[in-house]
């Protein structure tokens, strides 16, 4: 019983130290492929203005994250809140791979009108990390 | 050893049998009733999967306000939800659709679900709960001004801005505030 406590302990605290350094984990691994992160080419995309060829509707990133990171946005079709993006406001952002990955998919196909590149994820990421 | 097995045999009874309450949604329904409380209108959400994919970015409707084969649909056509990508990995996906579809209007056995599924022909697949006939008439007497033109509300798609309790599956009247407007019974 006792060893079965001491392994979860280990379980849970092990799991939260992977999921303190997924972001720098991710970049390093970006960096292993050559791909070198660049904060401020992140800063860029993630202020840029794109044209969705459908609806002819500017979007960006801030569309619905809001021009602050440290405050939270909203939906730009729901409303709905979004909490900050800024991992110092929200320390919950950038600790989960599935999730990092889940958005990026969907958002920058929702921006950008395709999938975001490895360069680009790489900025981003490393944009993001520094707030 | 035989301490921790009856540990285990109690709880997995005990959560069997929580379970069993909690789904019994008949009784649950009856028995508030006889009490003279609020009923729920459709059963909450039970899958906090559910509850964190759909609901990041509008509510999590409840299962039971579409029948079975309108969630089919949606669950396909994920790539282009409403013209928003909200694509799912395939495994959730499918789980997701497991559990919207086990727990659709036609499997829930409550007010508002009865109610959706009798208002709705057999040809009928809404896609939208806003699109429903049981919907329209239910909010038919709203002007403009109070929701699609009041910047507070914008939507019917925003259930819970002013139905104080539909995350808990309640859409009763009297819970019913509109921002700018308050209180609202017909």
């Amino acid at each position: 019983m006792k060893r079965i406590i001491l392994i979860s302990a280990a379980m849970i605290f092990t799991s939260n130290l992977v999921h303190a350094d997924v972001a720098d984990e991710m970049l390093a691994k970006f960096q292993q492929q050559g791909i070198q992160a660049n904060a401020q080419a992140g800063e860029s995309l993630w202020n840029k203005t794109f044209t969705d060829h459908k609806t002819a509707q500017q979007r960006s990133c801030t569309s619905c994250h809001g021009n602050n990171l440290n405050h939270p946005g909203e939906h730009a079709k729901t409303g709905k809140a979004i909490k900050p993006m800024a991992p110092s406001v929200n320390s919950q952002r950038l600790t989960e791979r599935k999730k990092i990955n889940k958005w990026f998919k969907r958002n920058c196909k929702w921006t950008i009108g395709r999938e975001c590149t490895d360069q680009e994820k790489a900025d981003l990421l490393s944009f993001l990390s520094t707030l | 050893m035989k301490f921790s097995n009856t540990v285990l045999a109690t709880t997995l009874i005990s959560s069997f049998l929580m379970t069993g309450c909690a789904i019994g949604d008949e009784d649950e329904y009856r028995d508030k009733n006889r009490w003279g409380g609020s009923s729920l209108d459709v059963a909450p959400i039970s899958n906090a999967s559910y509850k964190e994919e759909c609901g990041d970015c509008h509510m999590a409707y409840q299962p039971g306000f579409l029948p079975a084969r309108s969630w089919e649909q949606i669950m396909v056509s994920l790539e282009d939800h409403f013209g928003e990508n909200a694509e799912l990995d395939s495994e959730t996906q499918q789980q997701l659709t497991k559990y919207l579809t086990d727990n659709a209007a036609e499997h829930a056995n409550y007010k508002r679900s009865n109610a959706m599924m009798k208002s709705l022909s057999y040809k009928d697949t809404p896609l939208r709960i806003s699109e429903t006939r049981y919907f329209i008439r239910k909010h038919d007497e709203l002007p403009k001004r109070v929701v699609e033109d009041n910047p507070e509300v914008k939507s019917f798609s925003r259930c819970e801005v002013c139905h104080t309790e539909a995350d808990m599956g309640s859409y009763n009247e009297h819970q019913v505030r509109i921002p700018g407007f308050g209180q609202w019974e017909d």
